[in-house]
């Protein structure tokens, strides 16, 4: 293994993920495909280059392993495979009624896991709505997560002890609270930072801009981690923008960035853990592209037959972020087959517990609906509590 | 004690709190160096530093945004906005994050954040300087609007507005920014937030105003008491979110009749809510139907006829002695 950490200007990426940039360039005068996630033709700058350190193959280039112990990267796999566990289990409970719409990951577990795996308990985390592998890795409890998904307020609150905000409905409504949050911790002096999850179609909003620039202007200890997933719902990235790797619009602003094959843990690991150590080191924001893809639906609600070639799902399931890695750490030595097994069936017990837990435990509080508002409520709403609580009185409900 | 206008007042209230709290922090276009448009944040910057008095990028929405991650973080941010027809660019953040994420997270992130910003005509100003859109705030759950029509309320209500733990929209009408100087106390002074100010009794009937249009108001009322011998009772709301009907409804029980008067848009504006509440809960002792003097449901006329689309004094003696016709 070596032991220097790898980052952007010193890598050679090996392959880059099919339809991620190509190596054709220039200004070809090909026409944009009208069809598929990713752009093929290069207008400029270039080809940016795509961070991988562990190929589809499960393989690392000569050289480039990074120093991680066994124990973290035991970790990280862990969590990949515990975040499918509760994706899978969430997607039948909402076919069975249990859930509201919710939004699936499968495919993603490397970008939600690396993005937050350096973090500390003061570090912040500001996720978008698909990022709950992240946010269990960050202490949220999945009863707590499933109450979200069910529709019960609490879900949305932070535990106590948790850095995070609750992710944001609107798209990337997210992100400039996020950055003010950084530059908060830029004025306190504190040596920490904030990731910030959002996604291709979030990085049209204006808010993520103006959000890039301030980031960039303070000088904010703050990452900025778009996750490439391929699709806003129906639309492509090919009809979402004309350049073919988002992480040029980072340069734009003056903020470091770097495009990451974001279904490679290893590369996601090394591009967040260098992203925050020159945070905290108050060398202010980066933007990493993560260039994944959204194998599964938008949400429960959607169905993607009516808007994409199902064809174009089939070789990113060859690019699998958690058989990938659990090639290598099996030549490693550090996890093989039955090893593998074990923690998938242990994580699996674990998502059907809190299940039982949430069954348990959730509760809807009609009464509480005035309750979070202001801090300091007004009296007209004490007044309209009443009203409702007489409604509630006559409807007999606790 | 001195002689202040409002610009100087509320210049006066965001140095004491900065003096007061570490925690403050203001933020906007121009407001450093430049002191702001209106000079308000005059000499603050070399003052405190341009970590706590922030010249900004020119970007409403990341105003906005940012402001909300320093409150959550533990700062209490005040953001000029620097007219108010540019706080709909920030509309995305006041309404998802700025006014909800104490709700979303069951009250564990306060964001207690200022966002100040002139308003309204009468300034000779180009389009998108003049309006008055308060409605929209008293509109949003979660947020409070405050209104000063003087430099004295304006330095105690923006003292307030800062240390409130709750959102605060805090909007300065900028005809009053100059137009006369009152006495502001040396000492510190804050006025609760919610509470209008009754500043004239009278038998005869209600009239409800805030910010600039408090001086017509004035002027009717000296008016119609001495040249019609009408007692007028005067509020002025310096809340609107939440507002204190409370007063008004007391009031209009001993008149009888209610007319308001603001600059705002007249549908679904301030004065159709306070209407409602007094048909709600003053039924019984009106006498004459209540009345709104309002600008019109158009965009803010171009300044060159500005001055017939505000309400004047002439406008509300008419209304009230129309209403006097009622028996």
């Amino acid at each position: 293994m070596s032991s220097e950490p790898h980052t952007t200007s010193d890598q050679q990426a090996s392959d880059p993920p099919d339809g991620a940039p190509s190596g054709k360039s220039g200004n070809e005068a090909t026409p944009p495909p009208t069809t598929g996630a990713f752009n093929t033709r290069a207008i400029d700058p270039g080809r940016i280059e795509c961070l991988q350190i562990l190929n589809e193959h499960g393989r690392v280039e000569q050289g480039m392993a990074p120093n991680f112990t066994s124990e973290q990267l035991l970790e990280v796999h862990r969590a990949m495979v515990l975040s499918r566990a509760f994706d899978s289990r969430m997607l039948t409970m909402q076919r069975q009624g249990e859930m509201g719409t919710f939004a699936p990951s499968i495919g993603q577990e490397a970008c939600m896991i690396g993005q937050v795996w350096p973090l500390t308990k003061d570090d912040w985390f500001a996720p978008s709505y698909r990022s709950f592998g992240a946010q269990i890795w960050r202490g949220w409890s999945m009863e707590r997560l499933m109450k979200l998904w069910a529709g019960y307020h609490e879900g949305f609150a932070p535990p106590p002890d948790v850095n995070d905000y609750p992710f944001s409905i609107v798209i990337g409504a997210q992100v400039p609270p996020a950055v003010g949050t950084a530059m908060a911790m830029r004025r306190r002096n504190e040596p920490n930072c904030v990731v910030v999850n959002f996604g291709d179609g979030a990085f049209s909003q204006g808010a993520v801009a103006e959000s890039l620039n301030f980031a960039a202007v303070d000088r904010a200890p703050v990452i900025f981690v778009c996750e490439n997933n391929g699709w806003a719902i129906s639309t492509p990235m090919t009809k979402q923008t004309r350049v073919d790797s988002l992480a040029i619009r980072g340069m734009g602003y003056g903020v470091p960035s770097i495009r990451v094959d974001g279904n490679d843990i290893l590369a996601m690991m090394v591009a967040v853990r260098d992203a925050a150590d020159r945070a905290c080191r108050g060398e202010g924001p980066t933007l990493i592209e993560a260039v994944t893809f959204r194998m599964s639906l938008h949400t429960t609600a959607d169905d993607p037959t009516v808007y994409r070639d199902e064809a174009e799902v089939a070789p990113w399931e060859g690019r699998c972020p958690i058989k990938r890695f659990e090639i290598w750490l099996a030549n490693q030595g550090l996890l093989d087959a039955d090893g593998c097994e074990r923690v998938k069936a242990q994580c699996e017990a674990e998502v059907l517990a809190a299940r039982d837990a949430f069954r348990e435990s959730a509760e809807a509080k009609p009464r509480e609906i005035f309750d979070y508002l202001y801090v300091d409520t007004p009296e007209v709403l004490e007044r309209q509590k009443v009203e409702y609580f007489k409604r509630l009185d006559r409807k007999g409900v606790e | 004690m001195a002689q202040l206008t409002m610009v100087e007042a509320l210049n006066k209230a965001l140095d004491e709190a900065l003096a007061e709290d570490d925690r403050v922090c203001l933020m906007g276009q121009d407001i450093g160096v430049n002191g702001g448009v209106f000079r308000v944040t005059k000499d603050l910057q070399s003052k405190y530093g341009m970590d706590r008095v922030m010249d900004t990028p020119l970007a409403e929405c990341g105003i906005i945004g940012t402001a909300v991650g320093m409150a959550v973080h533990g700062m209490r941010p005040v953001a000029e906005i620097q007219f108010s027809g540019f706080t709909l660019q920030a509309m995305d953040q006041i309404e998802q994050n700025m006014a909800r994420l104490h709700n979303r997270t069951q009250g564990r992130f306060n964001v207690s954040m200022v966002m100040r910003t002139p308003f309204g005509g009468g300034i000779r100003a180009v389009e998108h300087h003049s309006e008055s859109r308060e409605a929209y705030w008293v509109h949003t759950p979660g947020l409070k609007c405050v209104i000063p029509s003087g430099p004295r309320n304006a330095r105690a209500l923006l003292k307030a507005a800062i240390e409130c733990d709750d959102p605060v929209i805090f909007y300065e009408p900028k005809a009053v920014y100059r137009a006369f100087r009152e006495e502001v106390p040396d000492e510190p002074e804050s006025f609760e937030l919610g509470k209008a100010d009754l500043f004239r009794t009278g038998a005869d009937v209600t009239l409800v105003t805030y910010g600039a249009m408090v001086r017509p108001v004035r002027e009717a009322a000296d008016d119609l008491a001495d040249e019609h011998g009408i007692d007028t009772e005067c509020i002025d709301l310096l809340t609107v979110s939440p507002m204190d009907t409370d007063t008004v409804i007391e009031s209009v029980r001993k008149t009888g009749r209610c007319i308001i008067v603001h600059e705002g848009h007249r549908t679904c504006g301030v004065g159709a809510e306070i209407a409602a509440r007094v048909t709600e809960d003053a039924f019984e002792h009106l006498v004459a139907p209540v009345r709104r003097i309002t600008g019109y449901d158009i965009p803010f006329p171009y300044f060159q006829v500005e001055q017939h689309a505000l309400p004047e004094a002439d406008d509300i003696i008419e209304a009230v002695r129309d209403a006097m016709s009622w028996d």
